[in-house]
């Protein structure tokens, strides 16, 4: 039993987490917890373990394994999570968050293999989700989950059923419009060459039946593919805003209206082919437009953390409720790792909440009887019993999406230099226009009716339309790279127009998860084991960091173990009274005032010192604090003033850090930063700056996984990129010039067109060839650009 | 030359059936997920138990 064997390190089979016992083996490999090894022997006895094969450690870890789904079994809540059921089948689609090797996919699809009676499942790995469809009379809907848990993919069963939304969202026709104007466009092309390569009088008999067969393809093109134009035009109109979609209507409706005209009255060729390209390479910018993360969601908001149901007890059996039939005066269970769905009073057992998705705080909370818990804690250790005190929708942190920030529409935050141009630009081309026309009536009226609808299909913005979409999509690629993810392409405009930025504290500049712990204590060897035994047994998250922090000591038996939640633990190893726990719980009193978590120890009555647990600032974050040259920098935060000394340097003034901020405050706080004309990027991470995050001219989630959850918002930012932001400030920046500069190039297109057609003398070659041109120049050009100027910020 | 009125009508045709495919593909979600399937190729059929590593 004495000496110091160091054990070698073994990592899990399963997980390849380190193992810190070696108890956990079987068929010769080793698990770093029960969980992980029920997920192989579940496998091996299905004959599936070429899961291990294809990767290694292809699992995720399994300590928590006390799940419940009991709350599968109401029909209200099946209804709600099903795609499709009759007599015999029921099809379902999960999102399982864990999925992310070959290995999950292959073991997902053999589903069959361990239940028959799951007759198919699917994988689509991009979206992490699983399709099953099973025979529902002879494996439930909670068994089919339970199945699913037991080998290690629980999938994510929210409120907020975030697979429909995505798939909903997805449905619109932009691919099918592609291809009908790409379709139209070639054969367009290919009877248009004829005419412009000049025909023999023998075959000029062909021109008109070619001019027909044209009017046949541009119908499609106008009624189908343009239609969203035309739409957007009128809607727009009508609420008198002149966007960029007006004059691109116009410039299409012209152009189908003349070439009709022309080709039956064998009057000229029209302009069939500038008419299918123009369409096709509009919609072909809508398309790069519309990047899209599958993995992340950037509309999530509490529903989508908070469970289904919770059990409540009712003449003393327990039940599941959906949340939304949760009321005031309930009296709900929640056990270790479910989430405290609504604010409530504490009844019974020991409370200790984790608040790290509200705060981004990760070291739990301990609460006494009697005190009130509000909502979004996730417990830790034993089950606890609450009485609601406020309905889900009415507690403390949710109120806030009753506020207007959460009902305003969300496109229009700022407008976006596309649409401030193109008011202007329609202004200035409809007055060209009917200047032209002016012009050439009282000599010619068919001349200047020719030079007005020249002007309109001369001048049509495609160049400009297309400009914004390649430049930001572009942009988006290099953000993508570096591991900032944005909504949408107009947020990288947001980006460039930001002077102000607020940054939240807990789990933003500090790192959430990963303090680092000191030791600040001289430990023999053998104490060093008795302290690693003692944490060993307490599921406390401190206890747990500490066990990692020791390494693989030897495990000894422990007596008279006594946990304390909230203050400590004794317990008698080795004939030695071993005690760890707060300074308070150890000597009484609190004689030092450290700014940071301390666990401090005692053996046989003996004071040895203290592990401090010290949350480091993230890499980067005195660069982000040198922004404060260009830009106002605010620190907003939830917690006490303690770090207030450390953190000044960073921030320069008091004046600019905020403390005890509640999640409406720091919604207030924005919004008064708004009423000073500034354009506010706040940074936040947990659901308390949801609001903040909302109301904010450009919300910025920081994740360390962008697959967790994090809050609504523009955009997430992995942690790791987090000293990038400068740059990715300076370089959205650069993509602003880069589009305001492609307006210029495609201005002088336009000029040169006009300078044609203000005489009435557009020929449909001139415009055949002008429109691609430009549109080359325009793409090419934008695409170089953007890619130089992340080449010179060091992005890619 | 009247050939050419045969051709073309002809050429139509095959671009017509080729979009009428394209729209199929479409329809039946071959397109909905062009990740998943480029690695669901590289695993094995189900085979009688591997030896295990």
């Amino acid at each position: 039993m004495a000496g110091s064997t160091i054990l070698e390190k073994t990592t899990c089979y399963h997980c390849g987490d380190d193992c810190n016992t070696v108890s956990i083996s079987i068929d010769e490999k080793s698990f770093c917890c029960n969980g992980c090894k029920g997920v192989y022997q579940v496998l091996s006895e299905n004959k599936l373990c070429s899961y291990y094969t294809y990767n290694d450690h292809p699992g995720a870890s399994r300590e928590r394994i006390d799940k419940r789904f009991d709350y599968l079994n109401e029909p209200t809540i099946i209804s709600e999570l099903i795609d499709y059921t009759d007599q015999e089948k029921t099809i379902i689609t999960f999102y399982i968050p864990q999925i992310h090797c070959s290995s999950c996919l292959w073991l997902l699809e053999q589903l069959n293999k361990i239940n028959p009676a799951i007759h198919y499942s699917r994988v689509d790995f991009l979206k992490k989700q699983l399709n099953i469809r099973f025979d529902h009379r002879q494996i439930s809907l909670q068994q089919v989950v339970e199945l699913l848990d037991e080998i290690g993919y629980e999938p994510l069963i929210s409120l907020q059923d975030i697979i429909k939304e995505q798939n909903a969202a997805t449905k619109d026709n932009l691919v099918s419009k592609i291809a009908v104007a790409g379709f139209c466009f070639g054969n367009v092309m290919l009877l248009s060459f004829p005419e412009y390569f000049g025909m023999s009088v023998a075959e000029r008999s062909f021109k008109y039946f070619f001019g027909l067969l044209n009017i046949l393809f541009i119908l499609p093109v106008v009624c189908y593919s343009a239609s969203g134009y035309f739409i957007s035009a009128w809607q727009n109109l009508r609420n008198k805003v002149l966007n960029i979609d007006f004059p691109l209507a116009l410039g299409i409706g012209v152009l189908f209206i003349r070439s009709v005209v022309e080709i039956v009255t064998r009057s000229g060729a029209g302009f069939a082919d500038t008419l299918c390209g123009l369409v096709f390479f509009l919609l072909v910018g809508k398309f790069v437009q519309k990047k899209t993360y599958h993995h992340i969601s950037f509309e999530r908001d509490y529903r989508s953390f908070f469970p289904v149901a919770v059990q409540i007890i009712e003449n003393s059996s327990e039940r599941p409720v959906p949340l939304s039939q949760l009321h005031t005066g309930h009296r709900m269970v929640i056990r270790h790792n479910e989430i405290i769905p609504a604010d409530a009073i504490l009844l019974k057992g020991e409370a200790l909440v984790d608040f790290s998705f509200v705060t981004g705080e990760a070291i739990p909370v301990g609460k006494t009887l009697g005190e009130i818990i509000y909502a979004g804690g996730r417990q830790t250790g034993e089950a606890i019993e609450l009485e609601v005190i406020k309905p889900v929708s009415q507690s403390y942190l949710t109120q806030l999406w009753n506020n207007e920030a959460f009902t305003r529409k969300q496109d229009n935050r700022m407008q976006t230099f596309n649409d401030k141009v193109s008011k202007y630009f329609t202004i200035a081309l409809l007055t060209i226009a009917f200047a032209a026309f002016l012009f050439w009536l009282p000599t010619d009226f068919r001349r200047g009716l020719a030079a007005f609808t020249a002007v309109l299909i001369v001048a049509c913005p495609c160049a400009l339309a297309l400009s914004t979409p390649f430049t930001m999509s572009a942009a988006l690629g290099v953000f993508d790279r570096n591991r900032f993810y944005l909504k949408n392409t107009a947020v990288v405009e947001q980006l460039a127009a930001i002077d102000t930025i607020v940054l939240d504290k807990t789990g933003t500049i500090t790192n959430g998860s990963d303090s680092r712990i000191e030791l600040k204590a001289d430990l023999t060897i053998d104490q060093k084991q008795l302290i690693y035994s003692v944490c060993m047994n307490s599921a406390h998250p401190l206890s747990r960091m500490i066990c990692v922090f020791l390494g693989n000591e030897e495990r000894r038996d422990v007596y008279n173990y006594k946990e304390i939640t909230g203050k400590g633990i004794s317990a008698e190893v080795n004939f030695q009274k071993v005690r760890i726990g707060s300074e308070e719980f150890i000597r009484g009193v609190s004689i030092m005032l450290l700014p940071f978590t301390q666990v401090h120890i005692m053996i046989d009555g003996k004071y040895l010192g203290y592990f401090s647990f010290i949350q480091h600032y993230r890499k980067g974050l005195e660069k982000i604090t040198e922004l404060k040259r260009d830009y106002q920098l605010h620190l907003l935060s939830g917690d006490q003033d303690q770090e207030l000394p450390s953190l000044l340097p960073f921030f320069g003034f008091k004046a600019n850090m905020h403390f005890n901020q509640s999640p409406q405050q720091k919604l207030d706080f924005i919004q008064s930063l708004q009423a000073n004309r500034n354009k506010v990027m706040m940074i936040g991470d947990g659901l308390n700056d949801s609001g903040a995050l909302k109301q904010s001219d450009l919300g910025i989630a920081v994740t360390d996984n962008v697959n967790n959850f994090s809050p609504g918002s523009d955009a997430i930012l992995d942690g790791a990129s987090f000293h990038l932001l400068p740059v990715f400030l300076r370089f959205s920046r650069d993509t602003v010039n880069i589009i305001h500069f492609s307006f210029l190039i495609s201005l002088t297109y336009n000029l040169i067109g006009l300078s044609y057609a203000i005489t009435g003398k557009l020929s449909p070659l001139t415009a055949a060839i002008l429109m691609p041109v430009s549109t080359v120049t325009i793409i090419s050009f934008t695409s170089l650009a953007t890619h130089f100027a992340a080449k010179r910020r060091k992005l890619i | 030359m009247s050939i050419l009125y045969f051709l073309i009508g002809c050429s139509v045709l095959l671009a017509l059936i080729f979009l009428g495919a394209f729209f199929w593909a479409q329809r039946s979600g071959q397109n909905d997920d062009l990740y998943t399937p480029s690695m669901r190729m590289l695993l094995d059929e189900a085979e009688e138990t591997p030896p295990e590593k």
